[in-house]
């Protein structure tokens, strides 16, 4: 672990998150927080109250909207969580994490965030009555493993967190959650590598919502949260055509990076590594299966999505790609973002040019930082998050023999030093 | 010629595997990531690797026969050897993070069912770290009995996270017990044995058995005489502390 380079550790890749109605649109690119306001078209001007020079001072690991877009949530390596309302965009609440801070959730209710650090401790915090400092309380915990992605069921019954250990825990909500989340629902067990995101699709004959989790190991899967069930495996990378038959000529070189429900739930957008574009999935709510539907390529430019928003009734999806900061690239913080339109059924996916976004020249000015980015940049930054990817998520194997000599090389340092 | 010339790891007076050859280091980091094979689910756990006899065919086992005790941190295994015979009817299988200690115990436990045709077909053991995979092993009220013997007193505070009782584990332990389930800790270290009893009380799912109760357990006896451990601190006089609780339905029932 600790003889990693820490560069590759450190590029955080850009994020994306979409206000349910519409209304805004938030990229988190390295410690930047830059939010649109669609419905004033310009730039939201974010405020804290607090005295801090920054609203963040390192990467931003998580972002999302909650509480019917009532709120936002900011979080990441500088160990903050910080709590926004979408009304005014001012900061309402500032929480310390002692450590680095992985993913975050707003519950439906506005009520409470949850934010999980680097040691798979995941934390909660009261929202009721609002003030400036909130004190976390412990909620739940994996054990020593990272905890990629934290969701609250629609129904509010479960937290469901995932991890890197392929893991996927549902935990009841107790009416009390100060007190800790001790009784556990399920496990949704069945990913051999990673899992990197979750989302929920409902429908009428399901209002509680099925799960789908993305992983390392290509595939996308649709769950029963009560029981754990597995009900679909979908090899996107495979289905898609962009793996052999046999298998994995570049390894982890298809791992799913995100999935985005659109068109309430009909309809699932898969980022893939190395994919200029996405997969569509539909989900089919009755029979409950996945299938893929289509690939939906992006053309005349280097793009592979690192994060997916899309609100619910529209059938448009946003997609982000950048990365914190690159060694030797002139772009401090690199960000992309591209929109997918007439998502739908029948009709064929437009990806839009720049001129017919939502928000037009004004809103990418915003959210990347200039209007226009050099091509050739984006490339790099998707290699360097896949490698970020692999080092913070997939397991080293040491062939026993090189273990024991690492061993040695330690002790000798310990040793000497 | 005979099996004992070939592998000069097994006694040749007693046929049992030597403890020698398999010395390992004393304390494993739990927290360092793992180089062994992880079921991925429940379902996944090869039935008839562990019990060959009871489930012949790979593949198509008997899905009405579960694991239901478990032995957490087994060491050399002395407890799931007397655990065998009183539950001949229950599965049972120990669960060990030291790579040799593991392959120790199943030398015996092959030793056994070889000297004894017909028994210790019901017990197993597997090289894995609980605190991590428990629930790769287990599903949702599986167990009935879950076992914590002498486990590494990790004295440091900032090492507590490390110790294989703590309040959250327990919720991954209150998972996989039934309810009515119970968990069996004991160890000669006073101030580990405050900590595991103070976790136990303080969790909504778990209660202490009574005295009467503890009294009219057979296992109780064993938690000091069957293992290893338990045999050295005997040997050596010293007091142990021993907490017995029962998985209940907690209170505060998500409405
Ligand atoms: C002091 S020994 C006690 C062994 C046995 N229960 C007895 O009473 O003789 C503790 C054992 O727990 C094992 N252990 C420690 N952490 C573990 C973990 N996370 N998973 C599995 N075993 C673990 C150690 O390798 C060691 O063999």
């Amino acid at each position: 672990m600790d003889s990693e380079p820490k560069k590759d550790v450190e590029v955080a890749p850009a994020l994306i998150a979409v206000h349910p109605d519409q209304c805004s649109v938030a990229v988190a690119v390295g410690q930047h927080l830059r939010v649109f306001d669609l419905a004033a078209g310009d730039a939201a001007s974010l405020t804290d109250d607090s005295d801090a020079v920054a609203f963040h001072t390192d990467n931003i690991r998580a972002i999302c909207f909650g509480a019917k877009g009532k709120l936002f949530v900011s979080a990441g390596d500088d160990k903050t969580v910080k709590v926004w309302s979408t009304q005014s965009w001012r900061c309402i609440t500032t929480v310390s994490s002692e450590k680095r801070v992985s993913a975050v959730a707003i519950s439906n209710d506005g009520n409470f965030v949850c934010f999980a650090d680097k040691f798979g401790l995941v934390w909660i915090v009261d929202l009721d009555p609002p003030s400036r400092d909130k004190k976390p309380s412990p909620l739940l915990s994996h054990y020593c493993s990272i905890i990629t992605s934290l969701e609250f069921s629609p129904d509010g019954r479960f937290i469901l967190s995932a991890d890197r250990d392929f893991k996927i825990r549902v935990t009841n909500l107790p009416n009390k959650p100060l007190n800790g989340a001790h009784q556990i629902q399920s496990f949704c067990l069945g990913h051999s590598e990673f899992v990197s995101c979750l989302a929920f699709v409902q429908g009428q004959e399901c209002p509680e919502g099925l799960l789908l989790s993305g992983s390392g190991d290509s595939t996308v899967r649709l769950w029963n949260v009560d029981s754990g069930a597995l009900f679909d495996t979908c090899e996107v990378a495979l289905k898609a055509g962009l793996l052999e038959d046999n298998g994995k000529a570049e390894e982890h070189g298809h791992a799913v990076t995100d999935i985005c429900t659109v068109l309430d739930g009909l309809l699932v957008a898969v980022a893939i590594q190395s994919l200029q574009g996405i997969i569509l999935l539909s989900c089919n709510v009755s029979e409950k299966t996945l299938s893929v539907t289509k690939v939906v390529s992006v053309v005349g430019e280097a793009f592979v999505p690192t994060c997916l928003g899309s609100s619910p009734s529209t059938g448009k999806l946003w997609m982000v790609t950048g990365v914190s900061s690159l060694p030797g690239c002139s772009y401090p913080a690199l960000a992309r973002v591209r929109v997918i339109s007439d998502i739908d059924i029948e009709q064929e996916p437009v990806v839009l040019g720049d001129d017919n976004i939502p928000g037009g020249e004004k809103l990418l000015e915003t959210l990347q930082g200039t209007a226009s980015v050099d091509d050739n940049a984006f490339l790099a930054a998707a290699e360097a998050v896949k490698t970020a990817m692999c080092h913070l998520l997939i397991k080293k194997q040491y062939p026993s023999e090189n273990r024991e000599s690492r061993k040695k090389c330690r002790n000798d340092r310990k040793l000497k030093g | 010629m005979s099996e004992t010339e070939v592998n000069p790891t097994i006694s040749k007076s007693t046929g049992l595997p030597r403890k020698r050859f398999y010395r390992a280091r004393a304390h494993s980091n739990p927290l360092s990531d793992s180089h062994f094979p992880v079921p991925i689910s429940p379902s996944h756990v090869d039935y008839s690797f562990h019990y060959p006899q009871l489930f012949p065919s790979s593949g198509q086992a008997d899905s009405s026969k579960r694991i239901q005790f478990a032995d957490v941190g087994c060491g050399f295994g002395g407890l799931l050897i007397s655990l065998s015979t009183l539950f001949p009817e229950t599965l049972m299988i120990g669960m060990e993070l030291r790579d040799k200690v593991t392959e120790y115990v199943k030398e015996r436990i092959s030793s056994l069912r070889v000297a004894n045709p017909g028994q210790y077909q019901n017990v197993s053991v597997v090289r894995t770290n609980s605190m991590k995979y428990i629930p790769n092993y287990f599903g949702k009220g599986q167990l009935s009995k879950m076992f914590f013997l002498f486990p590494d007193p990790h004295f440091k505070e900032k090492n507590h996270r490390r110790r294989v009782i703590s309040p959250f584990l327990l919720d991954e332990y209150a998972y996989v017990l039934e309810v009515g389930g119970i968990i069996y800790t004991i160890t000669d270290v006073e101030e580990l044995g405050d900590w595991m009893k103070s976790c136990l009380e303080n969790h909504p799912m778990f209660e202490a058995l009574t005295r009467k109760e503890l009294v009219a357990d057979p296992v109780v006896e064993l938690l000091s005489s069957a293992t290893e451990e338990g045999q050295k601190v005997a040997r050596n006089g010293g007091q142990t502390f021993q907490a017995v609780f029962r998985r209940i339905v907690p209170s505060d029932q998500p409405s």
